[in-house]
């Protein structure tokens, strides 16, 4: 586990079903990001991307379908000719290599910044304090909050906040980072300097699936833009497609309102 | 000022309005005058200067027996069991209530009927009840225990009749104690945002870390103010064990009292300030703790007394100053 060296994940959903009771909300996705790929969601409000992120590490159990990371099947194993749920011991550990990032931070208030990101490879026994908080302190150099270790988290702006999400993230060294909506809670003025570090994060080789409704964002950075609606993908390519020559009437329509 | 409203005033008149903001900008605001406050104030001051006249003058108090009694080993004994139990109690209960509001929120249906039936069960029977069965009911196991081979360890304890009492009261004490407390810890535990549980799940912390480190700690912060309040009460309902012939604060008290019955009301009044005092010194522990884990909470801390007392001195010469300037 030493710093620098982090596998990107291949990260594959296979005919993912899931419903709220009798609402559908994914109705049959099938998505295969390559490693290093950085693929940006989008799609009209309640059309489940977000639940679409939420599957990928588990923290929503797919009623049908299955997602892969690695190859490795997320909160479920084989028996036989079907698929038993995990342990939720097994489930958290296979979250470690799933980084994920929340529109509202949900940064742990009652610890400072440098415990924040520290706590999780502590607590999942992978590094001792030291050298967690060492990293700690590496990674909050890397956002730009190298100066803010001691603060906590209500005491910084918006953007700040994300920035430490984000750092806390990266301290599992996970070989996917899942983004729900990063910067729909900020100020505007505040919504850059979070897009710089996660488009800092593009160019590092991490592969990343971002939720957001920053089409200028997804047209510089993603290599695959998704667009989703009533719970399918409608259409997916490079984002010069997608964004610019749109072939679907439902995805004009969406860019129509949100451009 | 006062200028008749009437035929003279006129619309080109108004912009005339403006002029006083220019003559009276350099000055200050004069607060306004409320007499309404000064009276209640007078009232108030002269119904607490009677009632504290009466405490002192009325021989009826007798404070020089309340002098006598206040230290005296009996009390001070009482004084010690009282403690014992309300620390022994407020531990256990505690935890027990912790313990309950888990079941309570769990998956399993049956966990959350348990706890739910026994919160329901302990919250409506009078404690006075539940000491008195189990004094009974300790009793009737004694008798009974000879021919049973189980926990020789935890019964080892009837030797001593006094630990049983003891041991009565603190059980009694603690199973009533845990059905509030469950409802506390619980209340704390569902005041956490939803978002936490969320990405503590998210980082895979494990599962007793997300709860003892996470969830937990946040949850103090409504648990502390809810159980202190539960604490008082329980402090003052360990006066109830004297039932169960456990000599406490009240029942020391209680028993001099029959002893020499012209010494009634300084033994009250005895009672009363230890558990004035008992109150205050959990009331000032609470505030320390709050603080503590008010950490984050808040973009500040709240300020200790000594604090708040330094920053109103300065505000106080400020205005001094001010006023004497103006």
């Amino acid at each position: 586990m030493t710093t620098d060296t982090i596998e990107a994940a291949t990260v594959e959903v296979h005919d993912v079903h899931k419903w709220y009771g009798t609402h559908r909300v994914l109705d049959g996705v099938d998505l295969t990001v390559r490693p290093g790929e950085v693929t940006v969601i989008l799609g009209p409000s309640g059309s489940g991307k977000s639940t679409l992120l939420r599957v990928i590490n588990h923290l929503e159990k797919p009623d049908i379908g299955y997602v892969s990371v690695n190859g490795e099947l997320i909160g479920v194993k084989r028996q036989g000719e079907r698929l038993r749920e995990l342990s939720e011991r097994a489930i958290l550990a296979q979250r470690g290599r799933i980084g994920f990032v929340f529109q509202n931070f949900n940064l742990f208030p009652h610890l400072t910044v440098l415990d924040n990101v520290a706590a999780a490879p502590v607590a999942t026994g992978r590094l001792g304090r030291t050298e967690a908080q060492e990293l700690a302190r590496e990674l909050l150099g890397r956002v730009g909050l190298a100066a803010r270790t001691g603060a906590y988290p209500r005491q910084l702006s918006g953007g700040q906040q994300q920035r430490v999400a984000i750092a806390r993230a990266l301290a599992l060294r996970p070989g996917v980072i899942l983004f729900d909506e990063p910067t729909s809670a900020l100020d505007p003025e505040l919504v850059g300097e979070v897009l710089a570090v996660i488009k800092d994060l593009a160019t590092s080789g991490t592969t990343l699936l971002i939720v957001t409704h920053e089409i200028g964002f997804a047209r510089e950075i993603a290599d695959r833009v998704v667009f989703i609606d009533g719970g399918k993908i409608i259409e997916q390519g490079p984002p010069s497609e997608v964004l610019d020559k749109p072939r679907h009437e439902r995805t004009r329509d969406f860019l129509s309102k949100v451009l | 000022m006062s200028e008749p409203p009437g035929a003279t005033v006129t619309l080109p008149e108004a912009p005339t309005a403006d002029e006083p903001s220019k003559t009276f900008a350099a000055q200050r605001v004069l607060p306004l005058r409320r007499p309404g406050r000064w009276i209640a104030t007078a009232v108030a001051l002269v119904l607490v200067a009677q009632f504290v006249h009466g405490l002192v003058s009325n021989p009826f108090y007798q404070w020089d027996r309340w002098g006598y009694w206040f230290l005296r080993p009996t009390i001070l004994d009482g004084l010690l069991i009282t403690l014992e139990v309300t620390a022994y109690s407020a531990v256990l209960g505690l935890i027990g209530g912790i313990v309950l509001a888990l079941a309570r929120l769990s998956k399993s249906p049956v966990l959350r009927a348990v706890s739910w039936t026994y919160v329901w069960a302990l919250r409506s029977i009078p404690l006075i009840v539940v000491l008195i069965f189990l004094y009974n009911f300790s009793a009737l196991y004694k008798t009974l225990s000879v021919g049973i081979p189980f926990g020789p360890a935890f019964f080892s304890f009837d030797e001593s009749r006094f630990a049983t009492d003891m041991v009565v009261a603190v059980i009694g004490l603690s199973l009533n104690e845990a059905a509030y407390a469950a409802e506390v810890v619980r209340g704390g535990i569902l005041s956490v945002d939803q978002g936490q549980h969320e990405a503590a799940a998210a980082l895979g912390l494990p599962k007793s870390y997300q709860f003892t480190k996470i969830v937990f700690p946040q949850a103090l912060r409504s648990i502390i103010p809810n159980y202190v309040n539960q604490l008082i009460g329980l402090i003052k309902g360990t006066s109830l064990v004297f039932y169960v012939s456990l000599l406490d604060l009240f029942g020391s008290a209680q028993t001099m009292g029959s002893t020499y019955p012209g010494d009634i009301v300084p033994l009250l009044l005895v009672v009363t300030v230890w558990y004035l005092i008992l109150t205050s010194v959990v009331s000032v522990v609470q505030f320390y703790v709050e603080r503590h884990y008010a950490r984050g909470a808040t973009r500040g801390l709240p300020p200790t007394p000594l604090q708040k007392l330094r920053t109103g001195l300065t505000a106080l010469r400020a205005r001094i100053r001010r006023e004497a300037a103006v």
